[in-house]
């Protein structure tokens, strides 16, 4: 995962001629499965003598929001469940929440 | 030297993406209807496999790709039941990826293929996000895990095409409710085809047999 997020980087790094990459911006949705610490450890190891060496990963976790379809109620994510707190339907659809993408990086 | 900020707007998984859709190209090729099995260790994977496989050797030919980090007991169990299987030790990681399966079907000769199961690595994170060019992904969840899982692991559950919860025979024994298990996956999966079954008793699993066969000759049949 944080190999093909360096890969990216790189590569678009590189296209822009950068001597450094200074920071990522990645965004995260809370759907998805993954953990900002372990993405920092594992970048540490592997960004060692590339232009990426050093760079800050900027984590944009987006909220998981749903849209009850019965009452049109709008809402996040909360630890009692996915069902809409307004009338306690499950016939709810997903609007944030799953994205995972690396959305600009700062170069020099 | 100025800062200068790049927009890139790229998809994280897209080079392991760009993979599994050249692998379900070569798929599709061939008339291969592939399924990726994904589960946590222990809820059932192989034991449907080789039901699944004993079920479908006289009238199908059917490959197993195995991973696993260490051992090819689950391999040799697919092959017991009449599969051609292949091991992938995987050195560590925690699942399959679009470039280990690519490098593992130079193992299978597809042209004497008509149904490959691919057996992930028994993990409910990671599998959910490398997608492997298979035409159905399948989750085998099971009753002593909880009901909490859908909750836990949405990820998971969001990306499946057809779910098993296996182990129905245990719940008299665990605390399962299967209504809000389900309630669960709904949310996340509206819709999904789900089969409930024992794979020790053999409760559900011939509608389960029917649905891979059901799916295999719509598969046959479009392509």
């Amino acid at each position: 995962m944080t190999q093909n997020i360096l890969d990216i980087a790189i590569n678009h790094g590189n296209k822009n001629n950068a001597s450094r990459i200074l920071q990522l911006n990645i965004v995260i949705g809370q759907l998805s499965s993954f953990i900002d610490d372990s993405i920092q450890f594992y970048w540490d190891l592997i960004s060692k003598d590339t232009i990426a060496e050093g760079a800050i990963l900027s984590i944009k976790r987006i909220p998981a929001k749903f849209s009850c379809l019965d009452c049109n109620n709008k809402y996040n994510l909360s630890p009692d469940g996915f069902e809409c707190p307004e009338c306690g339907s499950s016939h709810v659809e997903i609007l944030t929440g799953k994205e995972f993408y690396l959305n600009s990086i700062d170069i020099e | 030297m100025t800062k200068r900020v790049v927009p890139i707007v790229q998809k994280i998984m897209s080079a392991n993406d760009q993979i599994a859709a050249e692998i379900h190209k070569q798929l599709n090729k061939y008339r291969v209807f592939s399924m990726n099995f994904m589960a946590s260790p222990g809820a059932g994977k192989t034991s449907l496999i080789e039901l699944t496989v004993k079920e479908l050797t006289d009238n199908l030919k059917l490959s197993v790709i195995d991973g696993d980090i260490a051992t090819s007991i689950d391999a040799d169990r697919a092959a017991a039941a009449g599969a051609h299987a292949i091991q992938v030790n995987t050195g560590g990681e925690c699942h399959l990826d679009a470039v280990m399966l690519r490098s593992a079907l130079e193992q299978i000769d597809l042209g004497a293929t008509d149904l490959l199961i691919v057996e992930n690595v028994g993990n409910l994170i990671c599998p959910a996000s490398f997608q492997l060019g298979t035409h159905i992904n399948v989750l085998i969840s099971s009753t002593p895990e909880g009901d909490d899982k859908p909750y836990k692991y949405p990820q998971m559950y969001q990306n499946i095409d057809a779910l098993v919860i296996n182990k129905i025979d245990l719940l008299p024994h665990v605390d399962f409710d299967l209504d809000y298990f389900l309630k669960g996956v709904e949310i996340l999966n509206p819709g999904l085809t789900n089969f409930q079954l024992s794979c020790r008793t053999k409760e559900g699993v011939e509608s389960w047999i029917q649905w891979v066969i059901g799916s295999l000759t719509s598969f046959t049949g479009e392509i």
